[in-house]
């Protein structure tokens, strides 16, 4: 294509722009609020899947042991333990605190003035041994309770089970919502841009027939309408782009302030997600666009 | 040049357009069309400028074989091409000069050679002074003179003038044939289908006429011959 071809065909496409100024506001507008929408679900699933990530990496659950072993029996649990391959498969790795520990670990999260109700315990120790257990899958942890549980010397297993359970079905969950919100929206997105281009050529059918009639190439009647497409899916998505940064900072700000003390909550920042977003929302806003200028102006160019 | 061969056309619907219609034009050569509505004269162009394909026999225009021509070279075959029609088809949006230059640009020509032929060819249709004008701001007459400069301006091996002077008072319709004669006298092959008959009478080409989907009469000196045939 010669360069002045180039030129003519974007004044052209920016022309069609302004020149359908109601319709070409109505596709941005579409675009915008579909890729917000779809950005919203899907950054909302990612989240949860970093939340799931976090608790898979960080979870831990607590193994406490019958009252009154002995030392070596509290060892010899770690033994067991390590035995049990089964059981193991699930298990990253496995910490013995002794009772003593535990009380002492109690004892340092105490604030100061109650700290002097722990000092009885000192004698009469009323926490157990425990052994802190590190999961490698948290999908399969109810199954790695269930045999924990049934070990000779546990007393009770303590897990975040309905947590991480929960969290693990609302998180499949959104990604279903997410993958069905994006392609309806993408199919509701292609469809406006379609309609503004089938507007446009139907404006213009006039001036395609004389283009076809003094001898153009479809190519040639072709590029200005999809660059009109391509032009209207780029700003669509730069707006979006834009709008879901401030939309996502405000949430992150307000979950972060107002969920400050759940350790659980912890959300990717979109510095993090910054390209990867962009990325997709450009990618996203040209496929809408030129794919809905070319679908439509197929049937214009039959003269 | 054109050769039509035997040339039928049916349409979906079970319309015969032509049957048998055999038609040579020569380079250089100025040709009226007539004959009734219905006839077969909008086939014959729809088939000349590759909007339509023959149902038998064979068409060939300016070295393509429109049977089997491939629908990517269509537009290549309409570049030799320049086509009027009755109504002007002119661009409302565009300036007299626009409208002449977007001809050139759609078959790739640089701005260069736009800028350099288009007032050439305004000149030949006597526009010059008005290249700025819009086309409703123009007679029926200088929107035609228009039309005539855009399918001049890509220097066509022939004009087809579909009713050129359909919408043109007497006056204004004499001023285009003349026009028109003038361009085929620098060479450029002519077909003007038309139902003016002092117009086609005072020129005195080479009239063919068609009537039925059939050749009646291909003879040189007027309309009349025509006439006379059917009566």
């Amino acid at each position: 294509m010669k360069r002045y071809e180039t030129s003519y065909f974007f004044r052209e496409g920016i022309r069609g722009v302004f020149l359908h100024g109601f319709m070409s506001f109505a596709a941005v507008g579409v675009i915008v609020a579909c890729l917000l929408i779809m950005g919203s679900f899907a950054l909302l699933a990612f989240n949860l899947d970093a939340i799931i990530k976090d608790i898979q990496n960080n979870n831990e659950i607590l193994v406490v042991l019958d009252e009154g072993l002995s030392r070596e029996e509290f060892v010899r649990f770690g033994t067991t333990l390590s035995g049990r391959t089964d059981i193991m498969d699930n298990i990253a790795e496995y910490t013995p605190i002794s009772k003593d520990q535990a009380l002492a670990d109690f004892a340092e999260k105490v604030d100061e003035e109650y700290r002097y109700l722990i000092e009885g315990f000192a004698t009469d120790n009323p926490l157990r041994d425990r052994y802190v257990v590190k999961l490698i899958d948290v999908n399969q942890m109810q199954d790695t309770v269930l045999k924990l549980e049934a070990l000779n010397g546990v007393a009770q297993v303590y897990a975040r089970l309905d947590i991480a359970q929960n969290l693990v079905r609302l998180r499949n969950a959104m990604n279903t919502i997410s993958l069905l919100l994006i392609l309806i929206l993408l199919a509701v997105s292609a469809f406006i841009i379609s309609n503004t281009v089938k507007l446009a050529t139907f404006d213009r059918r006039e001036e395609i027939g004389i283009m076809r009639v003094v001898g153009a190439t479809k190519s040639f009647v072709r590029w200005p309408f999809v660059i009109e497409g391509f032009l209207l899916g780029l700003i669509g998505s730069i707006i979006a782009f834009f709008l879901q940064w401030r939309v996502y900072a405000l949430l992150t700000e307000r979950i972060s302030e107002g969920l400050s003390g759940i350790a659980l909550i912890k959300t990717v920042s979109f510095g993090e997600i910054l390209a990867p977003v962009l990325g997709i929302f450009l990618l996203a806003g040209f496929l809408v666009g030129v794919g809905g200028s070319v679908l439509t102006i197929r049937k214009f160019l039959r003269v | 040049m054109v050769r039509l061969v035997d040339v039928y056309k049916a349409y979906g619907s079970g319309t015969r357009a032509l049957k048998g219609v055999t038609l040579r034009i020569d380079d250089g050569e100025f040709i009226f069309l007539v004959g009734p509505s219905g006839s077969g004269k909008s086939t014959i162009i729809k088939l000349l400028t590759g909007e339509l394909r023959p149902t038998e026999g064979r068409v060939q225009v300016n070295g393509y074989n429109i049977g089997a021509l491939r629908q990517r070279d269509v537009p290549y075959l309409r570049r030799t091409l320049g086509v009027i029609f009755q109504d002007f088809r002119l661009i409302e949006k565009k300036s007299v000069y626009e409208n002449v230059a977007f001809a050139m640009r759609v078959v790739g020509a640089s701005p260069r050679e736009i800028k350099l032929r288009v007032p050439y060819v305004l000149d030949l249709v006597g526009l010059s002074h008005k290249a700025r004008r819009r086309p409703l701001e123009l007679s029926g007459g200088e929107q035609q003179r228009v039309a005539i400069a855009r399918a001049l301006i890509n220097n066509p091996k022939m004009i087809i003038a579909d009713e050129p002077t359909g919408n043109l008072d007497p006056a204004r319709s004499l001023e285009i044939m003349m026009l028109l004669e003038r361009i085929n006298a620098l060479g450029t092959t002519v077909l003007a289908v038309t139902h003016e008959k002092e117009l086609v009478n005072r020129f005195a080409k080479r009239v063919v006429a068609i009537d039925g989907g059939r050749i009646i009469s291909d003879k040189t000196g007027g309309y009349y011959q025509y006439e006379a045939i059917r009566n």
